[in-house]
C-alpha cells in the first residue's frame, strides 16, 4: 500500500476536539491528507477544559497535549483554526468545500506566543475558556497549551477594532506579528473524498437558563456548573486548583453534586447525558484529594456506570473518598443567610422530603447539540434527530444519511471520551475506504 | 546517527513548571539557574509548559543558538511526553536518543506535595543525575521493519466482521477465523436488536452477504489460532481448522472474540423452564412460543455483586427490548422489571425506557441490601420507597445476566502475549486514549472481548480496530524503538549459553539461532532490560541504558562511595 498523501483526495474533519483529533491522526498515519476546521482559535475542544479524566484520573491536558502537538506537526494534517465550513457541494469521493477563515489579526507564522502583547493590552474581558470565571485580554492565547500556539485578537473587544484607538499590541510586538489589515477570507478545499462531523457539544447553561433558575444558578454565588467546577479544580484554572466559594473566598467543606440537571425530564431534555454519573464522582474525588476533611454528596436518579472500570470507580469513591450517594429527585436549591445552598430533595430510598445544607452546589448540566448545528447540518445536507443531534442509522452507527459523510463523538449522542476516541478511529476507517477506492 | 556524537557534550536543560503542578511547589527558575552550573550544561531555562508549541520552539531555538548536542527536560512523566520531546530535537537534526527525561512531577512534586523544601532538593538531585546521564548518551538508530500488508482477525461476530470488511475494502488481504461453525457470534442467539427492533438474522444475513461478495477475504470457520511467532508487520501464524493446519504470514492481528453470557445456575430458582435467562426468552420469542401473560424480569443477576462487580451495560436494554416486543404483540401482558439502576444512557436508549413505561411496563427498584425472594409463582421484593415488601406474581421469570469473559481468553492472551484485566476481559493499551490498541505493536482489540458492549458499539469498535491496524498496514516499512538489548560481538565469548535470558524474556525476543548462539530479535525486544539484569556473565547490553549511563547517575547523586 502506498503513501496517499501526495494524491489529491483528502478528508475534511469538522471540529478539533478529541474526536476530530483522533480521526485526523489515524487518517494522517494511513498516509491520507486531512484538513481540520475548528471554530475556536485552538484545537483541543472540551477535553482541554477538563482537569482530570475518569476512571483513571489522568490529568486531561497532560494526555491530550501530545496529541495536539502531533496534529500540528503531522505533515499530512492542516489545522484551520477560527474557521468554519461555509458551503459544501458534490458527493462522496468528491466534495468541494468553502471554508471561512476569520481574521486573527496576528500572523500565525510570526507570532511566538511570548505574551508581551497581552501584558500590554488594556482591555480585560471575560475568558470563555475558563467559563467566564476569570478575565483575559482582548489579545489572548485561547489556553496555555493551545495549538496553534499563537495569539488571537478578539475583534468584538479590541479597542482598535471597535473604537479605532490603542494599537498598543502592535507597538509592543518585537516580531511585527500583529496585522490589523487581515481580513476574513474564504478558501476552498477541492477533491475532498469524505467529511467527518466531530463538532462536539455545548451545555445547557450555554443557551437557556430557565431550567437552571430553579436551582439558583447565576442568582446564588455558591451554585456553579460542573464545567465551572472542573476549571476551579484545575491547577491552571482561575483558582489555580484551590477551590474557593465565590461569595466569601472560603474553601468549601461540604459539596453537593446534582445530577440530571436539565436531562431525563419532561420539562427540559428527555435524554440522558451519559457522562455525569462518572464525572461527578471524579470531581468529588479530586476535591477530596485537595482537602481530606471534605464531605461530598451526589444526588442521582440512576447510577449509570457501564464502562470499563466505572463501577469499581464509584465503589472506590464511596469507600475511599467519603462520597455519599443519595438516590433522589432534587426539587430546588434555597440559600441561608451565609449564602450556603440548601438542597431540597425527595429521598427515593425513604420517600421523605429532606433538606441538606452545603457550602457549594455543583450542577451536572445537560449536554446539548453544539451551537449552530442546524446551519451546519443544512449545508452538509445531513439529517438531525428529534433532539437536534446528528441522526445516525441504526447498525451503521457512525454514518449519516448522506454517503461519504460520517460522524463521531458527542455531536450525534452524548458519550464519554473512550467511546468518542473509538468512534473517531471508526470513522477514519470508513473514510479511508472511500479514499482508497479512489 | 548524529553528526555531533563525537563532540564534547553540550547539554541544554529545560525545567517545566507544568502550570502550577511543578511551579506551584518548587522554584523552577532557581532550579534552572542551578542546572546551568552543572558539568557540561551550557544552557538552561524554565518554561510554563515545555510541551506546548511555545516550549518546543524554545528547545529548538536553544539547540541552534547554543549548538547543543544533548537535551534534558525535567517535567511530568516520560510515559506521555518523551516521544514528543524526542521528535522535537530530531526536527532540528539531533539524534532523538540524545534526549533525557527527568521526572520531577509524578515522582517529585506530586508525591511530596506537603514538603516543598524536600521536593526542591529532590528535583535538584534528579536534574543533576539526569544531566550526568545525558552526557553519556549515545545516538541510536531505530529498527526498520517490513510490513506484510495482510490482516488476521480472530472472531467472526459483528466486531470481527466489521473490521474484516473494512480492511478488505481498504484493499488489504484479509483472513478471519471463527471458532464456531458459522459466522455471527452473539447475533446468532439474538431475536431482535435494540434500538430499532430489526431481526438479528437480517443484520447477520446482510454481513454474510457482503463477506461472500468480498474478494481477497478468506473465512475459516471451526478454526482456532494454534501458534504465533514474529512481531509487528511479520507475524507467522498457524491456524487449526478442524484438524487441518494452515500457515499464514500477517502484518497485524485484531482480537474480536466477543464475550459469553453468564448462566445463573443455582441462582433465584433458575431452571431453564419457568425461570430462564433473557437469551432463552429470545429463543422462545424467535419460535413464537410464548404463551404466558405474567412476566417478571430481574436485572443484575450475577452482576454488580461481590464476585462480579461490574455493570454489563447491555442487560437493561435487552430486557427493555424484549419487554416492549412482548407488550406490542400482546398489550394484555403484565410485565414487571425489577431493577437496581436502569442503564439506558444517551438519547435512543433513554427513549426506549420512556416507551416501555408508556406501554405500561412496570418498574420496581430493589437494592442489594434486601435480597429478592423467588418462590414458585411469585417474587417478593422489598421496596425502600414504600418501606414494605411487594409480592409480584409470575408465570415466567426472566433473569437478566451479564456478559462475561470467554473461558478461553486466558489461553489466547498467553498465545498473543497480551494482558487481561481482573475479570479476564482483554486489557487495552490505555483506557482513555488508546481504547482499541494493545501495548504490543501490531495487535488490536475491538468489541465485547474488551468489555461488554451492545451490537452498535461492537460494530464501531470493529471499524476502530481496523483503522488502527490500517495505520500500520498502509506502510511498506515502519520503524520501531532502537532502545533494545543486544549481545555485542565482543561479548559473545562471555556467553555461556545458559539460556536464562531466553526463559526470562517476557516478549520471547531471544532465541538460540542455527549457530547455537544467543540472538536477540531487535523488532521484538522492548528494551525492558530483564535479560541484561539476569545475565550472570554481563554479556548482554541494553542500548540507552548502558552500565556507564546508569552508573553516571548514581555517581552524580553521591553514590560513588556507596558503590
Amino acid at each position: 500500500m502506498n503513501d496517499l498523501a501526495n494524491e489529491s483526495k483528502s478528508v475534511l474533519v469538522i471540529g478539533g476536539g478529541i474526536a476530530g483529533i483522533q480521526a485526523a491522526l489515524d487518517l494522517a498515519d494511513m498516509g491520507i491528507n486531512v484538513d481540520i476546521v475548528e471554530r475556536k482559535p485552538c484545537i483541543g475542544g472540551r477535553m482541554a477544559q477538563l482537569d482530570k479524566t475518569f476512571p483513571t484520573n489522568d490529568c486531561s491536558i497532560c494526555i491530550l497535549a501530545p496529541k495536539l502537538s502531533e496534529c500540528y506537526r503531522h505533515p499530512n494534517i492542516k489545522i484551520h483554526s477560527i474557521s468554519e465550513v461555509q458551503k459544501v457541494e458534490g458527493k462522496a469521493g468528491n466534495f468541494s468545500v468553502n471554508v471561512l477563515k476569520h481574521a486573527r489579526y496576528v500572523k500565525e507564522d510570526e507570532c511566538i506566543n511570548c505574551g508581551i502583547c497581552a501584558e500590554k493590552c488594556p482591555m480585560r474581558v471575560d475568558d470563555e475558556f475558563d467559563r467566564q470565571l476569570r478575565k483575559r485580554k482582548a489579545i489572548y492565547m485561547y489556553y496555555l497549551q493551545g495549538v496553534p500556539a499563537v495569539m488571537t485578537i478578539d475583534k468584538e473587544k479590541c479597542l482598535y477594532l471597535t473604537k479605532d484607538a490603542c494599537r498598543i499590541c502592535e507597538k509592543s510586538c518585537e516580531r511585527n506579528a500583529i496585522d490589523f489589515d487581515q481580513q476574513d477570507e474564504i478558501f476552498s478545499l477541492d477533491n475532498v473524498g469524505s467529511i467527518i462531523i466531530a463538532a462536539g457539544y455545548n451545555l445547557l447553561e450555554d443557551f437557556d437558563n430557565n431550567v437552571l433558575k430553579n436551582y439558583g444558578y447565576k442568582k446564588y454565588r455558591n451554585v456553579v456548573t460542573a464545567l465551572e467546577f472542573e476549571r476551579m479544580e484545575c491547577a491552571s484554572g482561575p483558582q489555580e486548583g484551590h477551590i474557593k466559594r465565590f461569595s466569601d473566598g472560603k474553601s468549601p467543606k461540604k459539596i453537593a453534586f446534582l445530577q440530571c440537571i436539565g436531562s431525563r425530564n419532561d420539562r427540559s431534555e428527555k435524554y440522558c447525558s451519559s457522562i455525569c454519573c462518572m464525572y461527578t464522582t471524579k470531581e468529588a474525588m479530586i476535591a477530596y484529594e485537595h482537602d481530606n476533611s471534605l464531605e461530598t454528596y451526589i444526588f442521582y436518579i440512576d447510577m449509570r456506570a457501564g464502562g470499563k472500570g466505572f463501577q469499581t470507580f464509584l465503589e472506590k469513591g464511596a469507600r475511599e473518598y467519603n462520597i455519599k450517594y443519595i438516590k433522589s429527585k432534587v426539587a430546588q436549591i434555597q440559600i441561608d443567610g451565609n449564602e450556603n445552598p440548601i438542597i431540597v430533595y425527595e429521598d427515593i430510598d425513604t420517600g421523605k422530603i429532606n433538606k441538606l445544607q452545603v457550602d457549594l452546589a455543583v450542577l451536572a448540566t445537560c449536554i446539548t447539540p453544539p451551537r449552530g448545528i442546524q446551519d451546519l447540518a443544512g449545508l452538509l445536507g445531513v439529517e438531525l434527530d428529534e433532539y437536534n443531534f446528528i441522526k445516525t442509522i441504526p447498525f451503521n452507527p457512525i454514518e449519516t444519511n448522506k454517503d461519504g459523510i460520517f460522524t463521531c463523538g458527542c455531536v450525534h449522542e452524548p458519550m464519554d471520551i473512550p467511546r468518542s476516541v473509538s468512534e473517531a478511529s471508526g470513522v477514519a476507517a470508513r473514510a479511508a475506504e472511500i479514499i482508497r477506492k479512489g | 546517527m548524529s553528526k555531533k556524537s563525537d563532540e564534547n557534550p553540550r547539554i541544554g536543560v529545560f525545567i517545566c513548571h507544568c502550570g502550577s503542578n511543578i511551579g506551584g511547589l518548587i522554584d523552577c527558575k532557581k532550579l534552572a539557574e542551578y542546572s546551568g552550573t552543572l558539568p557540561e550544561v551550557v544552557y538552561s531555562e524554565d518554561n510554563v509548559y515545555t510541551c506546548s508549541e511555545t516550549g518546543l520552539n524554545a528547545i529548538k531555538k536553544a539547540i541552534k543558538d547554543y549548538n547543543l548536542n544533548r537535551v534534558v527536560v525535567a517535567s511530568c512523566t516520560p510515559r506521555t511526553h518523551e516521544p514528543l520531546f524526542r521528535e522535537c530535537i530530531a526536527e532540528v537534526g539531533l539524534n532523538e536518543y540524545l534526549f533525557n527525561f527527568v521526572n520531577i512531577r509524578d515522582q517529585c512534586t506530586w508525591v511530596h506535595m506537603k514538603d516543598a523544601e524536600g521536593a526542591y532538593k529532590k528535583a535538584r538531585d534528579l536534574v543533576k543525575m539526569g544531566a550526568a546521564r545525558a552526557a553519556k548518551l549515545e545516538p541510536l538508530d531505530k529498527v526498520s521493519v517490513q510490513i506484510q500488508p495482510v490482516a488476521l482477525i480472530i472472531g467472526g461476530g459483528v466486531a470481527g466482521m466489521s473490521a474484516a470488511l473494512n480492511l478488505n475494502n481498504q484493499g488489504y488481504e484479509t483472513h478471519l477465523i471463527e471458532k464456531e461453525d458459522q459466522l455471527g457470534g452473539r447475533l446468532t442467539s439474538l431475536h431482535t436488536l435494540f434500538p430499532s427492533n430489526i431481526d438479528a438474522s437480517e443484520l447477520l444475513a446482510n454481513f454474510v452477504n457482503k463477506i461472500q461478495l468480498a474478494k481477497n477475504l478468506t473465512i475459516y470457520i471451526s478454526a482456532k489460532l494454534r501458534k504465533i511467532d514474529g512481531f509487528v508487520g511479520n507475524y507467522s501464524v498457524e491456524i487449526d481448522k478442524a484438524g487441518e493446519i494452515i500457515k499464514l504470514m500477517v502484518g497485524i492481528i485484531i482480537v474480536a472474540v466477543g464475550a459469553s453470557l453468564f448462566i445463573p445456575k443455582h441462582m433465584l430458582g433458575y431452571d431453564g423452564k419457568k425461570r430462564i435467562t433473557q437469551q432463552e426468552l429470545e429463543v422462545i420469542l424467535k419460535n413464537n412460543d410464548l404463551n404466558t401473560n405474567n412476566i417478571v424480569m430481574i436485572q443484575c443477576v450475577g452482576a454488580r455483586n461481590e464476585e462480579r462487580s461490574y455493570c454489563s451495560s447491555v442487560c437493561c436494554m435487552t430486557a427493555l427490548k424484549n419487554a416492549i416486543f412482548i407488550s406490542n404483540k400482546n398489550p394484555g401482558a403484565h410485565i414487571t422489571i425489577l431493577f437496581r439502576d436502569l442503564y439506558t444512557p444517551g438519547t435512543k436508549y433513554e427513549a426506549m425506557y420512556r416507551k416501555a413505561r408508556e406501554l405500561g411496563i412496570l418498574f420496581i427498584r430493589y437494592t442489594e441490601k434486601k435480597e429478592l425472594k423467588v418462590e414458585e409463582n411469585e417474587v417478593r421484593v422489598f421496596n425502600e420507597y414504600l418501606g414494605e415488601e411487594i409480592i409480584v406474581p409470575y408465570d415466567l421469570l426472566v433473569l437478566s445476566t451479564p456478559l462475561i469473559a470467554n473461558e478461553d481468553n486466558k489461553a489466547l492472551a498467553r498465545l498473543l502475549k497480551v494482558p487481561l484485566e481482573s475479570n479476564d476481559f482483554f486489557l487495552e493499551a490505555h483506557v482513555k486514549l488508546r481504547p482499541n490498541d494493545f501495548a504490543t505493536d501490531g495487535i488490536f482489540i475491538g468489541g465485547a472481548a474488551k468489555w461488554p458492549v451492545d451490537i452498535t458499539e461492537a460494530i464501531t469498535q470493529g471499524y476502530a480496530a481496523a483503522s488502527r491496524a490500517s495505520t500500520i498496514l498502509s506502510h511498506d516499512v515502519i520503524e520501531v524503538e532502537g532502545t533494545t538489548s543486544y549481545l555485542p560481538e565482543w561479548n559473545k565469548n562471555l556467553c555461556s549459553g545458559c539460556e536464562v535470558c531466553i526463559k526470562v524474556c517476557p516478549y520471547k525476543a531471544i532465541i538460540k539461532n542455527e549457530h547455537d548462539e544467543i540472538e536477540i530479535i531487535q523488532a521484538l525486544c522492548k528494551g525492558c532490560g530483564v535479560c541484561g539484569a539476569t545475565c550472570s556473565k554481563q554479556a548482554i547490553e541494553i542500548k540507552h541504558f548502558t552500565n556507564e549511563q546508569i552508573l553516571s547517575e548514581i555517581y552524580a547523586c553521591g553514590g560513588r562511595d556507596v558503590y
